[in-house]
């Protein structure tokens, strides 16, 4: 039998005390002085929609009648049993409209750009899914959207693409640096900073200047919340061990926010790429040192000279040389792990979960898989994960077949 | 007295001061070299750009240069090599225009002190504000460096009157809400941008950003006590360069132009 633990569930909504965008001695607002007034507009105007009841019925009827929330907490019956350890739950975020988590926070934003009376919202992306996501939201509240995207990222989820364009969304490929994420955010930046007075910059990820960290970590909030009421309800008791992929790491944070004064392991997973060297993965937390990317303190991937270096990992999502300045917080405090997982374990991983529960994963969240697994297996029985899964892998199957091709 | 504050205090009215700017390594040290040096006989005061990988407030013109530098190998060591040069043969003021991280790199203490050990009076950071920027403001100071602050056209009054009393040097005014680069035109909104600035600051004035003739290095110095001129300069020697000519007399050509319209303002 499972011991039970008396820890009633929370439905604390968002609205979290205003924080001054500092995490320890992460985060802040490292951008130049066309965006200060503005982000400062930014937070203001959330901090008074997050204390709106209005507004929060609003989000919440739209996670709830249009996302599709909650999504389940599903046990992964064939897969533990296969690992042999800690029974494993999937928070199902790639059940979400969209098909990916990103949804979650989209939403918020877009909300809260109409509300503002910004006519136009641009975004960054990488993988594709926040640029879906963001064109999605923007076409349920009658928002220009563009989105920028990296060309080598454009190649490799050109589905995505396509799917941004039918939402009536402009995708706007960015030629520069190693043409991925990093530099889709210097290229939304730059855009934001001539177009502010009309235009939401929908940051996608737990990063970026002050409020972006602590916003998008609240929309994504809901993901942890959710678990751990469905862990509660299904089980009695918290999970021990919680498990998601970091590449900025908004489906992490909004994971493992709600269990942050549980005392439950926290597990995030950076992508480990083809190896340690420096440009063959985005093992930021894992591999990188503090400084200063686009807006925030935090851990980076850089060169003795401050120079951000490329990074590479065979998921577009991970593929970022920073992460959000909470993640660095965490990893410094203790409170939270970080490991990471290759392209080729992250390929197993789609294998397992397909042929084990029949579900397909992002090559994102595989890297999360592919770590549960590992942990799962070291871990008593009758004890519990949570991992989550952030979003499907339907977008990935050219890149699945290629790699399975490479392999033979 | 820093050098900054002395060119500005000995305008007595004869003019606008003009600004120049290069991109330090670009495309190699010792064309930079030259193309600095050029840009001295012209301009009253020269930044020198740190070349960095990510520069969020650049447009494609020093993102292009920037690129091109690093691409060659450039080195932080090499735009402090390059201001000491530079500092035998000038008394003008020498500016270090870098983005944070290769500060926050290699620390603020030390990275001040190269500035002022290789003969730099000023220090620009575009993407530390005012909140961000009191350590290293310290720091500068410690080390006779002007740490000059930024306003732009979102700035509110109360945050102007701030920053105004934190600069060092002059106060760097953009001239478009955007990024660097060349624009047809300038911002129809800058005369009374410019009007509200000057009645809470009093500090020297300098406007920058998107002026890249001498049409609207006029217009903009009678705004002014300086003007800013960067990408333009950059690209005249990026043009001159590709096609096959000299990217130090090109860039000082345009340098020489500038400087004449803001003669007799």
């Amino acid at each position: 039998m499972r011991e039970k633990k008396a820890i009633p569930v929370e439905d604390k909504g968002m609205g979290a005390p205003p924080s001054d965008g500092r995490f320890g001695d992460f985060g802040g607002r490292f951008v130049p002085e066309t965006l200060v007034a503005p982000l400062a507009e930014l937070e203001e105007a959330y901090a008074e929609a997050a204390g709106d009841p209005a507004f929060r019925r609003e989000l919440e009827h739209y996670l709830g009648h249009y996302a599709g929330r909650p999504t389940p907490l599903y046990e992964a019956r064939r897969l533990s049993a296969e690992l042999g350890g800690a029974t494993i739950f999937l928070k199902r975020e790639d059940l979400c409209h969209t098909g990916s988590h990103k949804i979650n926070n989209t939403l918020g934003q877009c909300l809260l750009a109409r509300r503002m009376g910004k006519r136009r919202v641009i975004a960054e992306t990488g993988a594709g899914q926040h640029g879906v996501a963001t064109a999605t939201a923007a076409a349920l509240m009658g928002l220009e959207c563009e989105v920028f995207m990296g060309e080598t990222d454009m190649a490799r989820q050109e589905l995505n693409v396509f799917r941004m364009e039918l939402l009536g969304a402009g995708v706007v490929p960015v030629r520069t640096g190693s043409r991925t994420l990093k530099d889709a955010v210097n290229e939304a930046l730059r855009d934001w900073v001539a177009t502010s007075d009309h235009t939401h910059y929908c940051m996608g990820s737990v990063v970026g200047p002050h409020p972006f960290p602590t916003m998008v970590r609240d929309f994504q909030s809901v993901i942890g919340r959710e678990a751990r009421a469905q862990h509660l309800e299904l089980t009695g008791r918290l999970p021990d061990c919680l498990v998601a992929c970091v590449g900025g790491g908004s489906n992490s944070m909004g994971l493992f926010h709600p269990f942050l004064a549980d005392g439950v392991r926290m597990v995030g997973v950076e992508a480990g790429g083809t190896g340690p060297e420096p440009g063959r993965h985005g093992s930021t937390l894992c591999l990188g040192s503090p400084g200063v990317l686009h807006g925030a303190r935090s851990y980076l991937l850089q060169d003795d000279d401050g120079q951000i270096l490329e990074t590479h990992s065979i998921s577009a999502g991970l593929d970022y040389p920073g992460v959000g300045p909470e993640h660095s917080f965490l990893k410094e405090s203790g409170r939270a792990e970080y490991v990471n997982v290759g392209d080729s374990e992250a390929l197993l991983a789609v294998e397992l979960l397909c042929r084990s529960e029949g579900i397909l994963p992002a090559l994102e969240s595989a890297h999360a898989v592919a770590c549960a697994a590992k942990i799962a297996a070291t871990m008593p029985r009758g004890s519990s994960m949570v991992v989550c899964l952030s979003g499907r892998g339907d977008k990935d199957v050219g890149t699945l077949m290629a790699a399975r091709r490479t392999a033979r | 007295m820093n050098r900054v504050d002395r060119a500005f205090h000995g305008q007595d009215g004869a003019g606008t001061l003009l600004i120049g700017y290069a991109t330090a390594g670009f495309p190699d040290p010792e064309t930079s070299a030259r193309v600095a040096a050029a840009l001295l006989e012209h301009c009253d005061l020269l930044e020198l750009g740190l070349p960095f990988s990510d520069p969020v407030l650049d447009g494609p013109v020093i993102q292009e240069s920037s690129r091109r530098a690093l691409e060659a190998g450039f080195r932080i060591s090499e735009v402090f090599d390059l201001a000491a040069d530079l500092r035998v043969k000038t008394e003008k003021p020498l500016l270090l225009m870098t983005y944070y991280n290769p500060v926050h790199r290699v620390g603020e203490s030390a990275f001040a002190r190269m500035a002022a050990t290789a003969g730099f009076d000023g220090l620009l950071v575009p993407d530390l504000p005012l909140e961000e920027s009191g350590s290293l403001r310290a720091e500068a100071a410690s080390h006779g460096i002007a740490a000059v602050l930024f306003a732009s056209m979102t700035t509110p009054d109360e945050r102007l009157g701030a920053i105004a009393e934190a600069t060092r040097g002059f106060l760097y005014c953009f001239a478009v809400k955007g990024t660097t680069g060349l624009r047809a035109s300038l911002a129809g909104d800058l005369a009374p941008f410019m009007a509200r600035v000057r009645s809470r600051c009093r500090v020297p004035l300098a406007l920058g950003l998107g002026i890249s003739n001498p049409g609207q290095c006029r217009e903009a110095g009678k705004l002014a006590d300086a003007v800013v001129v960067g990408s333009a300069l950059v690209k005249a020697s990026m043009d001159a360069l590709d096609g096959g000519g000299d990217p130090a007399e090109a860039a000082g050509e345009l340098a020489a132009s500038l400087r004449a319209s803001l003669r007799n303002r």
